[in-house]
């Protein structure tokens, strides 16, 4: 600081008086002021932000709630139990229930959709969990780093890949193959007994259908689950391994009484989200599911998703002039967001009871 | 008697961890094989009839080229970077620096944390109709780049918010410290010191970000539906706007090999856009765990 008039020093009040009118002090009040205020500015900015992806939920569900609403009203308890699908006639009268206009004829219960998006989830799930563990562990455990990295990245570059391009796959390439060479071996010799005998039949040319479907879910699953328990496993103390390695257990032995139990909430949580991705993914399954709306006998017939419904029933629902079509979409959507709300919940508190340190995944 | 068991159970064991030891490198395969197979898949269609010309004709109909899709995919790209961008690393700054923890030491925000994790897991296709009914057709907006653009930064959001949250977390308090005893302001400390040891793990949650948004379908079908005009200045009223993802999802089952090729060539450029993002963030973290002081595990 350079001092330059000689007024300054004696008088507190005439120093402080001067020093305001010193440009060098004035500048300085104001970037302290805009200091404060840059402060201010991150605290505010941050807080709107912070608060945005709860105003997007409360959004979401509450379009659903109004759009669907006249929906929920007219169809019922029958949405979730019925089993027809039916937009009624576009050219015959429009009634009236409850007040709400909707094409004569018109009946929607979504129990075969609902069932078929639990359905191919579990599959996906049965698939991807012991895959995802195995190759966690092989990854981790085994393998020199020289050659997990690279086969690591391959697990990032899966979940990279748009799911478009997997269901393009899975239509064009693999489903093809499957009906071919795979499924009729498994639909002639699977024993008839009960649950075993749901995957018994001839599969379509094409290999579109729930099993299909399960497994390429099961494919966009896998790098959710097994990037999280690969993060797991690296966790895992080594002192209880080789404790237990020194004790004569094999390699199995200290996997499935040591390390998979010391991470197994951590595990769980990450194949809950995994089933939450599952059920809400959309585009892959509207490919190679057959978008079916209708139970299948067997695991080879074609069915559908919630989401898929969504996506491609949209241009059909629109030409009914009433919107009741459009709202009882709505109303599906509120279901599978009151399914995937609740999964996500779960993992949540699974995954928080375990730790407090949670898998990083994101959303799609 | 005694001893033979002890060898059944020997051998029994054994049998147990070989077959153990194959099962996870099956398991293995099982995952790398089929991103490989994917990959591979698309290349191996699309490489053959490739034409470079693709990449300058727009789609007419489903012939012609892909450039619409290819600029509104990298349009769409860049407004996400902006707008998700911006408050997703807001959002970081303030849970990892701002939030004040709770008295029982617990982090705050547990509804707005409980509501960013539910979002990440929110179906993107009820998204996608939430902004169908409330942006294109309740505010008149028409399918355009602004409702898909909301839409898609509502689904990264908690995702660069997590991201830039960690990588935050990751700075030594000590970094935070010496910032403040030197007499920097909050910001200042923050804007110099902070946010620039952090910047590549944010950079690195952004390009994943990216990754996704520019690999999305169903939500776009929603919101942006498609048009074969090339992307103009419009935010709203622009009566379609296209993206790579379109050609892939429909045009598969038209007839014409011409179609399908084109389904192929727009899978390849996404499967780029994908590998490249996905290299560079790889490059990005290699380089500061070289540069960092603490080499980490």
């Amino acid at each position: 600081m350079v001092v330059t008039g000689g007024t300054a020093g004696k008088n507190p009040a005439a120093q402080l008086n001067a020093s305001a009118m010193r440009p060098g002090r004035f500048l300085r009040r104001i970037a302290d002021g805009a200091r404060a205020s840059e402060e201010g500015v991150w605290r505010v900015a941050g807080r709107v932000a912070v608060t945005l992806p709860l105003v997007a939920l409360a959004f979401a569900l509450t379009v659903l709630l109004i759009k669907g609403y006249p929906a929920i009203r007219v169809n019922g308890w029958k949405f979730l139990t019925g089993n027809t699908w039916s937009y009624g006639s576009g050219y015959g009268a429009t009634v009236h229930t409850d007040g709400v206009a909707h094409p004569q004829g018109s009946s929607f219960g979504a129990l075969a959709i609902i069932s078929g998006t639990l359905q191919s989830s579990a599959i996906a799930l049965i698939v991807a969990v012991p895959i995802s563990i195995g190759a966690a562990f092989a990854l981790t455990e085994r393998l020199p780093t020289w050659i997990s990295r690279p086969l690591g990245f391959a697990i990032e570059v899966l979940a990279g890949i748009p799911s478009v391009v997997i269901g393009l796959w899975g239509l064009i390439t693999l489903g093809p193959i499957l009906a071919r060479d795979v499924y009729p071996v498994i639909g002639k010799h699977m024993p008839d007994v009960p649950v075993l005998n749901y995957f018994r039949g001839t599969p379509s040319a094409t290999g579109q259908g729930l099993l299909t479907a399960g497994l390429v879910l099961g494919l966009m699953i896998i790098p959710i689950i097994a990037s999280t328990t690969r993060d797991l496993f690296e966790q895992v103390p080594p002192l209880p391994k080789e404790g237990a390695a020194a004790l004569g257990m094999t390699e199995w032995e200290v996997a499935n009484k040591i390390t998979i139990p010391w991470v197994r909430s951590g595990i769980i949580g990450a194949s809950v989200l995994g089933l939450g991705r599952a059920l809400g993914e959309t585009v892959a399954v509207a490919l190679v599911s057959g978008t079916f709306i209708g139970f299948t006998p067997n695991v080879f017939g074609h069915m559908t998703t919630i989401a898929a419904t969504i996506l491609t029933q949209l241009d059909g629902a629109q030409i009914d002039g009433t919107g009741f079509a459009v709202a009882t979409l709505a109303e599906l959507g509120l279901v599978l967001a009151v399914i995937s709300v609740l999964v996500n919940l779960a993992a949540r508190a699974i995954i928080g009871r375990s730790s407090a340190l949670g898998p990083s995944v994101g959303p799609n | 008697m005694a001893i033979t068991q002890g060898m059944h159970t020997h051998r029994r064991r054994k049998v147990a961890g070989i077959g153990f030891r194959v099962g996870t490198y099956l398991a293995l395969l099982l995952v790398v094989g089929p991103a490989l197979w994917v990959l591979l898949g698309v290349v191996i269609r699309a490489v053959p009839h490739w034409q470079w010309s693709v990449l300058t004709t727009p789609t007419k109909g489903t012939t012609g080229g892909l450039e619409n899709a290819i600029i509104g995919t990298l349009v769409i790209m860049l407004g996400v970077l902006i707008m998700a961008g911006s408050i997703g690393v807001l959002a970081g700054i303030h849970l990892s620096e701002l939030a004040k923890p709770r008295r029982s030491g617990k982090a705050s925000g547990g509804l707005l944390r409980t509501a960013s994790d539910v979002l990440s897991g929110f179906p993107s296709i009820v998204l996608g109709y939430c902004g169908y009914v409330a942006l294109v057709v309740g505010l008149h907006w028409g399918f355009s780049l602004l409702p898909a653009l909301i839409i898609l930064s509502i689904m990264v959001i908690p995702y660069i918010a997590k991201s830039t949250e960690s990588a935050l977390r990751q700075v030594p308090d000590s970094y935070r410290e010496g910032a403040a005893a030197l007499g920097m302001s909050m910001g200042y400390s923050l804007r110099k010191v902070v946010l620039k040891s952090a910047a590549p793990g944010i950079v690195t949650g952004l390009l994943i970000a990216l990754a996704i948004a520019s690999g999305e379908t169903a939500p776009l079908i929603y919101t942006a539906n498609f048009t074969n005009a090339i992307p103009g200045a419009s935010l709203i009223h622009s009566q379609g706007f296209a993206y790579l993802t379109y050609p892939v999802y429909t045009f598969y089952n038209q007839p014409s090999a011409q179609a399908h090729d084109l389904a192929y060539d727009a899978a390849l450029l996404l499967v780029f856009i994908v590998l490249a993002l996905l290299v560079i963030s790889r490059i990005i973290v290699a380089r500061t765990q070289r540069h960092s002081e603490s080499r980490g595990r």
